[in-house]
């Protein structure tokens, strides 16, 4: 189950060259592990995710899935294991790797006393890029996440969808070949979600490779071609989502994987009123 | 219910404790603080015990009204100071009304302040202890007061509440608040002087405000001992129609909260504009600059330390007013730089865990820690030029200016210098992003105090040459120390400016994550 189809689609498979080496991975990682006190909260995890793919990482609340992001995108230094993003170890050459990465963090703050175009401008700025280009990208940014109207406004009175939009931008804007997303539909609304998807589809239909994670069965199951399920910090299946959920519904499959689902035989009293 | 409360109130101070031991070290040296202030004040109550009637009845009257004013201010001061029993977290518990306002009334107690309010009234006991009745007295007047301060608070955070969820309210609030702690020796000495002025005047305020509602509580003790029964029982009405209208007021806003959520302030949608981030280059490290010049005239605890910049010479001067002598205003340039300076130590800190993104972006460390000092000195250089210079104005010793010159220009450069580094390797406890100023910060006090004291300390070893020559200077009388510092300050700053930004640099390229994951303890 924890096979890896390289996919047909990626930038990375040489064409028919006389040396057919393996396709570099765009994500890469190899035993990662992390300990917080007493809780060992990843435990070895090893996944390679294919260039070009839409991959979700999907697991039950505190399975380690944020841990393991923010490891892979040089936020959190494992204790042990490697990450490497299209080859690039990200521990070894951080500046170098962290070029080619688009990051949407969980549970950080932005820098909110900026106005919506400003932190995006300075997201675009603090990687170099020039000046003009960010501002030609902010403004088409802001308009294809609906924030036009709200780029004047401090990102501290947005709405939570809208923090998390303009959060997006942020990791959009210096086109990364890989884009690593922790929870990017949470509290966003249902139009402004299939915006979303729809610009992270062309994204990956031109070479790009998108991680997110989620816990929206659903959504990982129409959206994805790969996934991986991670619980109590380790990797339960990976590949292709057709290869995980082997006939049934990505959700049921989960639940399989996962377990816990036993006590609710009990709670009689619930129907009592 | 009530028992509930409490026990919640208790369980939520213990559990604070259990996150991290340097919680307990901020806990016990408050404490301790608040130990010493405590019995200072019941000894001298004590002591009163002796004293002539009137005079005790006066200084627990002025004390108890004092006590008042403190809980009805401070919470407004300090927005959302102790929310720890918000009663719009018990909207959806459907908690009979009475017995929540008994329970929060209570848990108000539970604390430092409330415990501290409490002993002290306690104290008022022992100064009317002269015989039976009158000691009653005291006690039924200490129980009204601390039940009033307590009410008196929670009708002023639940009224406020509504406001102080507003963001512009909250900014707003915290620096106009600024301004009267800073000038808080002015003030008080002015008052002092009135008060000398008129010899009989704080009796005769004492006699006023024990007939109001600020007073009458405390008043119960001094009134019974000095025999005055009618007037006591009419005091003793007075207390109570007190309490019963706090309580009325406070029942009334806060039905009116629990049934209207929070109204989180509007803001017209408004187009861009890149404000400040024009006006820089750029790069990353102009980006930097552009971003913390926004937050030093945004955000409300980088303002806070910018209004005491203006303040200072006022303080300052009002001194020299007082003393006769310029000699400390003289020094006001070096001061400020020193307070601009040593202000970046914390950037960090307050960025919280918005470093991520400078993290995520593979900003270099030297472009981060450049970017950032760069910001203060736009802000600092001018201010502390004209600080140095405007002095003179008043002195007439213009001899002076080159040395103090040399020493503010050391201080500001060195001091960049040093926070640069230590900003890069250290977090401490500040006000999180959207809290006041004055909210006592989450987390690592005893690494707060050590970060803060031994950068200090190190600062004073660094420019201890420029000191050692402006103190020449004074003693000598000879000018030619001064112009030595005017030259040697700039240069021997820049160079430690130089070699902190490097430094700093070359740590938070290196403990970057290690640095977020600090910060994010505290989120």
């Amino acid at each position: 189950m924890t096979v890896q189809q390289p996919d047909p689609r990626s930038p990375e498979t040489p064409p028919a060259a006389d040396l057919p080496a393996p396709p570099i991975p765009a994500l890469s990682l190899r035993g990662l592990a992390k300990r917080f006190g007493p809780k060992i909260a990843v435990d070895g995890i090893s996944l390679d995710v294919p260039a070009g793919s839409f991959y979700g990482i999907v697991g039950p609340n505190g399975a380690g899935k944020t841990t393991t992001l923010s490891m892979a995108t040089g936020l959190l230094r494992p204790e042990f294991g490697t990450a490497l993003v299209h080859g690039v170890d990200v521990w070894q050459q951080p500046l170098e790797a962290k070029k080619l990465m688009g990051i949407l963090p969980d549970g950080v703050r932005l820098f909110d006393r900026l106005t919506g175009e400003q932190l995006l401008s300075y997201a675009g700025l603090l990687r170099g890029m020039d000046k003009d280009v960010v501002a030609a990208r902010a403004k088409e940014l802001l308009a294809a996440l609906d924030l036009g109207t709200d780029a004047g406004t401090l990102v501290v009175d947005y709405s939570a969808g809208m923090t998390k939009k303009i959060a997006l931008a942020s990791a959009l804007i210096h086109a990364p070949r890989l884009l690593v997303l922790d929870e990017p539909f949470e509290s966003v609304d249902p139009v402004s979600a299939a915006n979303i998807r729809d610009i992270l589809d062309r994204y990956v239909a031109s070479g790009g490779t998108v991680i997110v994670s989620s816990h929206v069965m659903d959504l990982v199951q129409r959206m994805c071609d790969h996934v991986a399920v991670v619980a109590a910090g380790r990797l339960l299946a990976a590949g292709s989502v057709d290869e995980v959920r082997a006939g049934e519904s990505l959700e049921d499959r989960f639940v399989q994987l996962v377990g816990g689902r036993s006590q609710t035989g009990g709670l009689a009293w619930l129907r009592t009123f | 219910m009530v028992a509930h409360l409490l026990r919640l109130k208790i369980t939520l101070l213990r559990n604070g404790l259990r996150r991290s031991p340097w919680q307990l070290v901020g806990l016990v040296i408050g404490t301790l603080y608040a130990l010493g202030l405590v019995s200072l004040c019941v000894g001298g109550l004590f002591v009163l015990r002796q004293g002539e009637i009137g005079l005790a009845h006066t200084v627990v009257v002025l004390g108890g009204a004092a006590a008042l004013l403190g809980w009805a201010i401070v919470p407004l001061a300090v927005s959302g100071a102790d929310m720890t029993l918000d009663p719009a977290r018990f909207t959806t518990f459907a908690v009979p009304l009475p017995q929540l306002l008994a329970g929060l009334t209570l848990g108000g107690l539970v604390g430092i302040p409330g415990v501290a309010t409490s002993l002290v009234a306690l104290g008022t006991v022992g100064t009317w202890s002269r015989n039976l009745p009158a000691a009653a007295g005291a006690l039924v007047g200490a129980v009204l007061g601390v039940l009033s301060c307590v009410l008196v608070s929670k009708v002023m955070t639940t009224a406020t509440a509504g406001l102080a969820t507003s963001r512009r309210f909250k900014d707003v609030s915290a620096i106009v608040f600024m301004i009267p702690l800073v000038l808080m020796g002015p003030i008080a000495a002015g008052i002092m002087q009135g008060i000398a002025g008129s010899g009989d005047f704080l009796p005769r305020l004492a006699g006023t405000l024990s007939w109001t509602p600020a007073g009458a509580a405390w008043s119960l003790g001094g009134d019974v001992a000095a025999g005055s029964y009618g007037a006591a029982v009419l005091k003793l009405l007075i207390a109570l129609a007190t309490l019963a209208g706090l309580a009325l007021a406070w029942k009334l806003l806060l039905q009116r909260a629990l049934v209207t959520p929070p109204y989180g302030g509007t803001s017209k949608p408004r187009a861009g504009g890149l404000g400040l981030f024009r006006l820089f280059p750029g790069t990353p490290t102009g980006a930097i600059a552009a971003r913390s010049l926004s937050y030093w005239l945004r955000d409300p605890r980088y303002a806070a330390a910018l209004i005491v910049v203006p303040l200072m010479p006022v303080l300052l001067l009002f001194q020299a007013g007082q003393t006769g002598s310029y000699a400390l205003l003289e020094f006001v340039g070096p001061l400020t730089a020193f307070l601009l300076a040593w202000s970046i130590s914390s950037d960090v800190s307050y960025d919280s865990t918005a470093f991520a993104l400078h993290l995520a972006s593979g900003v270099r460390g030297i472009h981060d820690r450049l970017g950032r000092a760069v910001a203060c000195l736009i802000v600092g250089l001018p201010a502390v030029l004209a600080f140095c210079v405007g002095p003179f104005f008043f002195t007439g010793d213009w001899t002076r200016l080159p040395g103090i010159l040399g020493l503010s220009l050391g201080v500001l450069f060195t001091g960049l210098g040093l926070a640069s580094v230590v900003s890069a390797r250290y977090t401490v406890a500040v006000p999180l992003p959207g809290d006041s100023p004055f909210k006592k910060p989450p987390g690592n006090v005893g690494q707060t105090m050590a970060v803060q004291f031994g950068g200090m300390g190190a600062l004073t070893l660094l420019v201890a040459p420029e000191v050692g020559l402006v103190a020449a200077q004074f003693i000598t009388g000879s000018p030619l120390p001064g112009w030595i510092n005017l030259f040697l300050g700039p240069a021997l700053g820049l160079a430690l400016f130089a070699g902190g930004v490097r430094l700093g640099g070359k740590w938070l390229d290196a403990r970057g994550p290690e640095l977020l994951a600090q910060l994010a303890i505290n989120r």
